[in-house]
């Protein structure tokens, strides 16, 4: 990287962003994808899909991600992280599946990047109401182009001179002073994008252009004309990275564990309703990793306790993760700390998001039965098929509209909701049958509640010809009782390591024992992240994870509850 | 002979097709472009299509830069180095009851394996041919199989599997679709496709391309169906317009060569057919219009 990457150089025009457009840009042979979403926020991602290599500036800007016109892989403001893949619409995108992201500003009527830029834009004192000219483009060196701009003038009184951060400033003798940038868009191509300090409007703004247009234009052609009688430098070329060596191999093998490795501040903590607080994290530096609908997070409490919660954030919404708490009047401490001691401001530690809850998005139409506070990773699929248009419909059962939970988000798909309210154990059976009433092609049902609720759903769906593979569902918790008391033996077949798994311990305890790295998140379970191939071996399942199906097939368990039958397990690590 | 631009030994000593033999009538003389390399081509009085290669001007005869010559599938292929194998077969071409039909050469400024890959490809079916060949929310991609054919040195994914929204012009509604792909030649590819109007057999449609250079090409397609009720015309649009969606995502692909580094890029289990093709280009050395791995 030499100084040239470390500097800021204007790109683009603000007026070059308008809503859901996708601009290309060029700079020291790079080319950019700069796309402005909904809420404001300007992306400067490398023009490329990370996929197949095609440009990204003729993607679809969505407002909240921008989707690749190729494949149809989406990646969300921000953070550039795929966010799904159409191919695979079972499959939660691998996390670092991630773009290329440069830094950027926009100050002055202007979007600033650099490919490592950093530090302060160039000072521009006086141009606060100031007026963008429009770009000019030169085929010559930038070092040429700073040079011609010295002797730029609309009148005799000007005068140049450049400044200690590469750009010229032209003043004249009433006060009007033009700041002159050049862009390097490659070695032998520039752009020309200056500021006048005249805040003008309607026409005497026509105007002013239009002269500054026909000046820069006829020098233009005198740089054109001596860069024309010199030998072109060669184009840069920019080093295209690598992606990470995970991705080669499909699938990736996570490889974290329980970690907390990010620090985020309570920015808002409010009442969402009876018993419900909704918590906005935002990050303490930088920026959060990527997440899906239906991911989750571990949030590590001041008293040492562990605990996932859904991510109710919409699409695009990248600067902050929202999560619902219910509190338990069965609490261990979990839901009773974040009510109690947890308050706006605090900082803590919590886990980047997990998805073990993958949304498809290939259905014709998708049914979510929310229960209570299992409506959270709900809303986020919902308010994500709402952005697409796809076709859904939402039930959420609750016991009173008091009870009704982040009322704003839901109300983002208010055709779709449906509540019931106050219903007998009998009485939500007798609906549940109603909704799951038409099972068909491309039809899905997403389920999330307390267990008795999900327990009926399931085999209410099952009796009325849903097949395992359209259902999809996430327990809060495992309430069964788990039984610890079988030993037996496990040969890790990647690892070629056999270990003996006693009575009173978990497969997973062992495993950490022996060194070997293993994800894990609730440690009951529920939520499937420390799923394991069998590759041999007959499995007591113990989760409320896996789908019945998934369970006789038995080639995967939950290492963290389930143990063997026989003496023995190969596993697939 | 002055010396070929084209360095690479495999690419050289493959066989190209140039162009569809009905576009050889009489004896005016056309000019090409086949790996840099200026060709000419016409009918000698004999009724032959002859080829030469030439610099400058290309003259109305081979002289001697004759290059070889072959008839195949309805097109006239040549080579400028000297083949140890034969142009791979389609033996459904032969079939009586095939209609076989060139459907369109065109210019795309994209590499040939670029071009391979896409027509292995049916994860953008809903994307670049929407409401066609595929249409939203159907986008999965079934698991398939890939096997690279040591004894007739080429690739073949087979049942494959794809929603189509109208499979057929006889469809009330969407339906799976199986293809077979194969690819015989580093820059050529074969499909076969199930036949909305016959049972158990399929139409094949085959790209054979001809490169330019590494990030300029013609392709050739030709069709061998069972279709007797659309006229050609017809079936040339229908070709036309799937081509006419594929060509600006392929000239918008960077870098254009195929990068062959298995981290250049992010495949999904979708793309194990293009892994394959990757890694048997790889294997064969082939160096023109790609980026071989660094070492």
């Amino acid at each position: 990287m030499s100084d040239l990457h470390r500097k800021w150089y204007p790109i683009a025009s603000s007026s070059d962003l308008p809503k859901r457009h996708v601009y290309q840009a060029q700079l020291l042979g790079r080319e950019f994808a700069v796309w402005r979403a909904d809420d404001g926020y300007v992306n400067v991602w490398e023009n490329r899909c990370l996929h197949r290599g095609v440009r990204l500036s003729i993607g679809i800007n969505n407002g909240s991600d921008l989707k690749c016109q190729y494949h149809g892989w989406r990646y969300a403001n921000r953070t550039a992280g795929c966010t799904y893949i159409p191919a695979h619409p079972a499959d939660a995108p691998a996390r670092t599946i991630c773009n290329n992201t440069y830094p950027a500003q926009e100050a002055h009527g202007l979007v600033w990047a650099g490919e490592q830029a950093s530090g302060d834009l160039p000072p521009l004192d006086g141009f606060e109401a100031a007026t963008v000219l429009r770009p000019v483009p030169v085929l010559a060196p930038m070092e040429m182009v700073v040079e011609a701009l010295l002797a730029y003038g609309w009148d005799d009184s000007c005068s140049g001179r450049a400044n200690a951060d590469g750009s010229v400033t032209v003043t004249a003798a009433d006060g009007a002073e033009v700041r002159l940038f050049v862009q390097p868009m490659d070695s032998n191509r520039s752009a020309i994008r200056g500021v006048s300090n005249q805040p003008v409007k309607g026409a005497d703004r026509i105007r002013l252009l239009k002269r500054h247009s026909w000046l820069m234009q006829e020098l233009r052609s005198q740089i054109e004309a001596c860069a024309s009688s010199q030998e072109a430098p060669p184009p840069y070329q920019p080093v295209i990275a690598r992606v990470s060596e995970d991705l080669v191999d499909i699938p990736a093998i996570g490889t974290e564990m329980r970690k907390a490795e990010l620090r985020v501040q309570v920015a808002g903590k409010e009442m969402t309703a009876e018993g419900i607080v909704s918590l906005r994290l935002e990050p303490v530096k930088g920026s959060l990793p990527t997440f899906q609908p239906g991911a989750h997070i571990d949030v590590h409490l001041p008293n040492g306790l562990v605990r996932q919660y859904s991510i109710t954030n919409g699409p695009g919404e990248t600067d902050h993760y929202r999560i619902g708490v219910k509190r338990e009047p069965n609490s261990k401490g979990g839901s009773a700390a974040i009510h109690d001691a947890v308050k706006a401001g605090d900082v803590l530690a919590i886990s980047a998001p997990r998805n073990n809850f993958p949304l498809r998005r290939n259905a014709e139409h998708t049914i979510f039965v929310a229960g209570g506070i299992g409506v959270t990773p709900l809303i986020s699929m919902a308010r994500a098929l709402n952005a697409q248009g796809l076709s859904f419909e939402f039930h959420y059962f609750v016991q009173s509209d008091d009870h009704v939970a982040f009322k704003p988000q839901i109300g983002e798909y208010e055709q779709a909701l449906i509540l019931h309210k106050a219903l007998t154990p009998e009485a939500t059976g007798a609906r549940l049958t109603e909704i799951l009433a038409e099972p068909g092609f491309a039809r899905h049902v997403y389920i999330c509640g307390p267990g008795p609720m999900l327990e009926a759903a399931r085999a209410i769906a099952a009796e009325q010809g849903w097949s395992d593979e359209t259902v999809h569902f996430e327990y809060f918790a495992n309430t069964a009782e788990v039984d610890d008391s079988t030993a037996f033996e496990v040969d890790l077949a990647r690892s070629a390591m056999t270990l003996k798994v006693p009575a009173g311990k978990t497969i997973l305890e062992v495993l950490r024992e022996n060194g070997i790295d293993m994800p894990s998140s609730c440690e009951q379970g529920a939520c499937g992240t420390c799923r394991c191939g069998v590759i041999e071996g007959a499995v007591k399942h113990q989760d409320v994870y896996l789908s019945d199906a998934e369970k006789a097939e038995g080639k995967s368990i939950m290492t963290c509850v389930s143990r063997a039958v026989s003496d023995r397990l190969i596993l697939d690590i | 002979m002055p010396e070929l631009k084209c360095k690479d030994p495999v690419a050289v000593n493959l066989w190209y097709a140039i162009a569809p033999l009905e576009d050889v009538k009489d004896a005016r003389v056309q000019r090409s472009v086949l790996l840099e390399q200026p060709i000419a081509y016409t009918r000698n009085d004999a009724g032959d299509v002859v080829v030469w290669a030439y610099e400058g001007r290309p003259g109305d005869a081979p002289g001697d830069r004759a290059l070889p010559v072959k008839e195949r599938f309805g097109y006239f292929w040549t080579t400028l180095g000297m083949p140890e194998r034969d142009i791979f077969p389609i033996p459904e071409y032969e079939e009586e009851d095939r209609r076989n039909i060139h459907a369109a050469s065109f210019g795309v400024n994209a590499s040939a394996p670029r071009l391979v890959e896409n027509f292995l490809d049916m994860g953008h079916f809903p994307f670049v041919h929407t409401d066609i060949l595929g249409a939203e929310p159907h986008t999965e991609v079934k698991e398939y199989f890939v096997e690279v054919s040591e004894e007739r040195d080429e690739i073949l994914a087979s049942n494959c599997k794809f929603w189509q929204p109208m499979a057929a012009a006889s469809s009330s509604g969407g339906a799976d679709v199986d293809y077979i792909y194969r690819v015989p030649h580093p820059f050529c590819s074969v499909l076969y496709k199930s036949s909305p109007l016959d049972d158990g057999r399929n139409d094949v449609i085959a790209i054979f391309i001809q490169p330019f250079n590494q990030e300029q090409v013609r392709v050739h397609m030709l069709l061998s169906l069972l279709d007797d009720n659309s006229d050609d015309t017809q079936i040339r649009l229908f070709q036309q317009t799937i081509f006419g969606q594929d060509k600006p995502i392929l000239e918008n692909q960077y870098p254009k060569r195929l990068p062959l580094d298995p981290r250049a890029e992010t495949p999904i289990r979708a793309d194990k057919s293009a892994i394959a093709y990757r890694r048997w280009l790889s294997g064969k050395g082939v160096a023109y219009g790609v980026i071989p791995p660094s070492a």
